[in-house]
């Protein structure tokens, strides 16, 4: 474990600047390419480098498994809920355009809800069940 | 050409291959090869899909796989000549299909001209989002988007029950 220390630190710097990209994809979706599935992968990768090098308690203490299965269902129940909330509006279902003053403002807060909740879904999933695979590994 | 040469070179390779951890790493570099062939047609959003979902991820995911199976592909016992005429009659007639196409960037055949143009020039007065792959993904194809969640949801649920061992069938025990 001692020749590690070469990836240890340099993955020390990589991690908060893979996350932030991760951010970044997320929300300058609507700019460029990218939104929730790649970003919530690349953020779910973050989490599997960390846990790779680092080992895997230390990542489970530092996102604990419930925490992975409950955003699981939280982002597709984000995605339901953005279609509803537009019901409320009275608009057509995921029609968002009254959900703020006006149409332009509305069209881009329930873009931006729905990349989030595919964002929760997409990481939520994918290290869950990484922690699945890598749990029955270990014993 | 040169990236679709190198990808039937890949492809033949994982066939030859026994090894399933280079079979591993050899499908991630496809999907590399594949993700900048998505460049050059100009689709970045589907580029950027393929090179974290199938050369990242996955290729994670299948390497933890491999972890808990074995590493050989073990010798087919069935001789290979049906599925390679059952693939060669598929391929051909899927090559056939595509004689069947308009020329490549061509402008005037049906989806160009239907919803395409209706999508690219309404996107940006209604509703404001310059990325059109975004608006369409998110706005105008809500449903869509909001069913490949669940299939991720769903099959996310499948795989952890498939793969979690819970305390309480251990404690039965």
């Amino acid at each position: 474990m001692k020749l590690d220390v070469i990836l240890r630190v340099s993955v020390k710097f990589f991690l908060p600047f893979m996350l932030l990209f991760a951010l970044y994809v997320q929300f300058h979706g609507d700019f460029g390419p990218g939104g929730g599935f790649q970003a919530g992968v690349i953020a779910a990768a973050t989490i599997v480098l960390y846990a790779i090098i680092f080992g895997l308690a230390p990542t489970i203490r530092l996102v604990p498994p419930i925490v992975v299965e409950t955003m699981i269902p939280l982002g597709v129940l984000i995605f339901l809920g953005v279609g509803f909330l537009s019901f409320l509006t009275g608009d057509n279902y995921l029609n968002y355009s009254h959900l703020a003053h006006d149409q332009i403002h509305g069209q881009e807060l329930g873009v931006l809800l729905v990349e989030l909740g595919v964002l929760i879904t997409v990481s939520g999933t994918m290290v869950a069940i990484f922690y699945a695979l890598a749990d029955r590994g270990r014993s | 050409m040169v990236l679709l040469t190198l990808m039937a070179v890949v492809t033949i390779s994982i066939i030859r291959v026994r090894n399933l951890f280079s079979v591993v790493i050899l499908s991630s570099i496809y999907s590399f090869l594949m993700a900048s062939v998505m460049i050059v047609l100009d689709a970045v959003d589907v580029a950027m899909t393929e090179a974290s979902v199938g050369a990242g991820i996955s290729t994670v995911l299948m390497l933890g796989t491999l972890y808990l199976t074995k590493t050989t592909e073990t010798v087919p016992a069935h001789s290979p000549v049906l599925p390679l005429f059952v693939a060669i009659g598929t391929g051909a007639a899927l090559v056939y299909g595509t004689f069947g196409l308009p020329p490549f960037g061509i402008g005037n055949t049906p989806f160009h001209t239907h919803v395409s143009a209706i999508y690219l020039g309404s996107s940006i007065p209604e509703t404001g989002i310059v990325n059109v792959v975004t608006s369409v993904l998110a706005s105008y194809r809500g449903y869509d988007t909001l069913g490949e969640t669940t299939v991720i949801f769903t099959a996310g649920i499948g795989v952890l029950l498939l793969l979690k061992r819970f305390s309480k069938s251990t404690k039965d025990k």
